[in-house]
């Protein structure tokens, strides 16, 4: 299976991921292509297909969908895989991120703080709209996936309060119904 | 519905407590939507955070490297208890989706055949998505409160440039960053800038 049997499969594991980890500026969708290339053209770990049925689990499963990391480890080298490359995935990030949360707090309450913060913050809620966009478009979702999604976002605003169990829930139920509806023929 | 203000923040959590709270939320955050899960949590539920402060953690988790998921969980982490906190909250978010999305991987095999699983799954995940549309709109509504149109235009020219026209979002980013930041930069004499 793997073209580098001299390199130990946690080692592999950690020199793909630990680099990943740090350039992964904007979040995990921005190294999906570059793990792709590693685990599948690369390294050779899975096909092209497995990949994208893995990418499908790491979607749906809990956890952020960086959890594709720990996918693939445990395709390479079981549970040891799995945790090796959450940890390798997650860690150097983590760390770097702790670092700049001390940095930025040591300097909470100075005027240039509170402008950068102004200034940096639109840059956060632009990403977070544009994320939205970002993963309706990898999973190819059509208008009902757009509709129950900005329905729910407006819920949560109307009524800031209701469980988002329930409005997941309703997500479910409505896309069973559609799915019964084209079974019986109203829907194309 | 009003921010928490900073006096009506609760005291800050044991550790153990802080662990359970992001344990629990990893556990059950089928189809992602766990910044939004975190929102809800911690600043509505337990007020343990102000609002603007977790969404200031918002934009640091997105623009320093890594899943904006647990650099949002290490900075509210370390607000909240400090750099035990931040370790104690990544490893309780991370632990339960770790085993979790094996298991699921496993699974996946045998109900792959099953339309109505994948119905309630892509359902799911597309009211999932809605969760962090809604922080979007939160953190709309303090930019609105800022009072000033830089901070708009920056977070509509982000949204359009890496959203809409799908350009690479490094370079988008260090060209929209220190224009948004000069444009609300305080001036000799001119008055505080005030977030």
């Amino acid at each position: 299976m793997r073209d580098d049997s001299s390199l130990s499969p946690y080692l592999a594991l950690i020199t793909v991921f630990v680099p990943l980890s740090l350039v992964a500026i904007g979040g995990g969708p921005s190294i999906f292509a570059p793990i792709q290339k590693e685990a599948v053209d690369i390294h050779k770990w899975m096909s092209a297909r497995e990949f994208i049925e893995i990418f499908a689990v790491a979607r749906v499963a809990p956890g952020p969908g960086s959890m594709l990391g720990t996918l693939i480890g445990w395709k390479v080298a079981g549970w040891g895989g799995a945790i090796v490359a959450t940890l390798a995935l997650f860690i150097p990030s983590s760390i770097l991120c702790l670092a700049v949360a001390k940095v930025w707090n040591r300097y909470r309450g100075r005027e240039w703080h509170a402008a950068l913060e102004m200034g940096l913050a639109p840059i956060g809620t632009g990403l977070m709209f544009a994320g939205a966009i970002a993963i309706f478009r990898m999973a190819e979702a059509g208008p009902l996936a757009w509709g129950l999604a900005i329905f729910v976002a407006l819920m949560l605003t109307w009524r800031p309060r209701a469980h988002p169990f329930a409005l997941l829930g309703i997500g479910a139920v409505v896309f069973n119904l559609q799915l019964w509806l084209a079974h019986m023929g109203y829907l194309r | 519905m009003a921010d928490p203000a900073p006096e009506e923040l609760a005291p800050p959590p044991s550790l153990f407590k802080l662990g359970s709270v992001l344990f629990w939320i990893g556990v059950f955050s089928f189809g992602g939507g766990l910044s939004g899960w975190i929102h809800r949590q911690v600043v509505h539920r337990y007020r343990w955070m102000t609002n603007d402060d977790f969404l200031s953690g918002i934009a640091l988790a997105q623009i320093v490297p890594g899943a904006n998921v647990t650099n949002l969980c290490v900075y509210v982490g370390y607000r909240i208890r400090g750099a035990w906190g931040a370790t104690m909250s990544l490893f309780a978010l991370m632990s339960g989706p770790t085993i979790l999305c094996v298991f699921v991987a496993i699974l996946y095999h045998y109900v792959q055949d099953y339309p109505v699983l994948h119905a309630c799954v892509d359902g799911v995940a597309a009211a999932a998505v809605g969760l962090n549309i809604r922080l979007g709109i939160v953190g709309t509504q303090r930019i609105q409160r800022m009072r000033r149109i830089a901070p708009m235009i920056a977070m509509v020219a982000t949204f359009v440039a890496v959203g809409v026209m799908e350009w690479p979002l490094v370079p988008v980013v260090l060209i929209i960053a220190p224009l948004s930041v000069a444009a609300v930069w305080p001036r000799k004499g001119g008055g505080a800038a005030h977030a």
